[in-house]
């Protein structure tokens, strides 16, 4: 061994990595968010076992899932591209990650439905509550609470997948790593110190999920 | 009033109801007995509209539960249902049970939704309890807190579906009591029930179902003192 470590270049950029550190942070929650939303009405979509739709939920549940997330990226990129819709790299990673976390959470909310009894429904809308209300205020909140782990995971899923944006051209955490390594060489010592961000990253988001979760779910 | 006339229902080729009647007048309480599997909880349900019937219809106060034109919603404030599985809402404590409905279906305010919920835990037996969950509370607690739910909603007829049934045997009484106690307030209640002593100290009138059919309907000195039915005289025998 006969490495020398320089990380004088590394701290020097360190502004530049939290920065980039943020964007990443700030496409996995959009990302999330924009998930969860598909990821309910897919599943609420494939629960109905209407036909004419279900096809469709089905489809991109089992494509999400069973294909690499690269590829999906690439497809928001250079297939999309292939027929002249060109997503700035922001927009193809925000798309990848929001598509890919709808399969999942799609089916993380079909158990989280299934494991609800059928007469809680039945329940609410004895006492006069529309179907809406039924599932809004009785069923949703139970389902949330059950799939809010497997949330969890698949928020931290979607921060380590975002590094996937290096491959087109998005300049998020690891995107901005190779930018500045590339510069300066000192390419172990930047991604070591960047794999350090991840992992407080991740701790972040672990320890505030907790907390989130110590406030919401007091039964 | 609620007017059951000729009510058909079949779950695919099973018909379970095979020409029911039966009217409920006001302030009555009436107790449906039977073996299981003979209709009697798929009759609570076709009442309140949360089961389709094909054949007959049921009025309440005049109005056709399975009507096209019937607002089940608001029908539904009418008919209070207590459940065999008591179906409280884990994620929410008992006042918040209790007070849910009156506001966001009846339109009342917070403070009002929880005076009344207040009120109503009261009226059961379990004003000491109100800010707890439902997985902190027995089952008889929590059995208790379904028919302070269903009582909130202000409604004029009371529909109980074996609602001691899963309750272990030492938190049967409390339920009962807390029936006894509506029925002694002039609540109109259907109850399908196993409890023999119940149906005989409460009930204005006893069915017995059968086979989908009300086999025979009294009051509970003829059905329990001198059955005319043999089937009846039957059941009772075994059920003794």
């Amino acid at each position: 061994m006969d490495y020398t470590f320089h990380w004088r270049p590394v701290i020097r950029k360190l502004p530049d990595l939290l920065e980039a550190a943020l964007v990443t942070l700030e496409v996995a929650v959009l990302s999330m968010v924009i998930g969860i939303l598909i990821g309910l009405a897919l599943a609420l979509i494939r629960m109905s076992g209407k036909r004419s739709t279900v096809w469709f939920a089905v489809g991109w549940i089992e494509i999400a899932r069973n294909t690499p997330a690269l590829l999906q990226l690439f497809f928001f990129g250079f297939g999309l591209g292939a027929f002249g819709f060109h997503l700035s790299p922001y927009m193809i990673v925000l798309c990848g990650l929001s598509f890919n976390n709808a399969g999942y959470l799609a089916e993380n909310f079909r158990g989280g439905f299934n494991a609800i009894p059928d007469t809680q429904y039945r329940a609410a809308r004895s006492l006069g509550m529309s179907a809406i209300q039924a599932y809004a205020r009785i069923i949703i909140p139970q389902v949330f609470r059950i799939v809010y782990y497997p949330m969890t995971n698949q928020m931290v899923w979607a921060v380590l997948m975002s590094s996937l944006g290096m491959l087109v051209g998005f300049r998020e955490l690891t995107g901005e790593t190779q930018f500045l390594a590339s510069k300066t060489f000192r390419i172990f010592e930047y991604f070591l110190f960047t794999a350090a961000i991840y992992y407080g990253l991740v701790k972040i988001i672990l320890g505030a999920s907790r907390l989130i979760a110590w406030r919401l779910f007091r039964y | 009033m609620i007017e059951i006339e000729g009510v058909r229902k079949s779950f695919g080729p099973l018909e379970v109801l095979r020409g029911i009647d039966l009217t409920v007048r006001n302030g009555e309480v009436i107790s449906i007995i039977g073996a299981s599997g003979s209709g009697k909880s798929t009759l609570l349900y076709c009442i309140n509209g949360l089961e389709s019937i094909q054949g007959g219809r049921i009025l309440v106060d005049g109005e056709d539960v399975h009507g096209r034109d019937t607002n089940l919603n608001r029908l539904r404030q009418r008919l209070g249902m207590v459940f065999q599985q008591w179906n409280s809402f884990p994620h929410l404590t008992a006042l918040e049970n209790v007070a849910l409905a009156p506001r966001i279906v009846k339109g009342k305010s917070r403070a009002e939704a929880r005076e009344i919920a207040r009120a109503q835990l009261e009226h059961v037996g379990l004003g000491d309890k109100l800010d707890v969950y439902p997985s902190k509370l027995s089952g008889g607690q929590q059995q208790r807190l379904a028919i302070a739910r269903a009582l909130a909603m202000e409604p004029d007829y009371m529909l109980f579906d074996e609602a001691t049934s899963a309750l272990d045997p030492e938190l049967v009484g409390e339920v009962l009591d807390t029936m006894r106690l509506l029925a002694n307030e002039g609540a109109t209640m259907i109850c399908v029930t196993h409890e023999m002593g119940f149906a005989r100290d409460v009930s204005d009138r006893v069915a017995f179902v059968d086979e989908g059919r009300i086999e025979e309907i009294g009051p509970p000195s003829q059905i329990f003192g001198a059955a005319q039915s043999e089937k009846t005289q039957r059941f009772l025998a075994k059920v003794r």
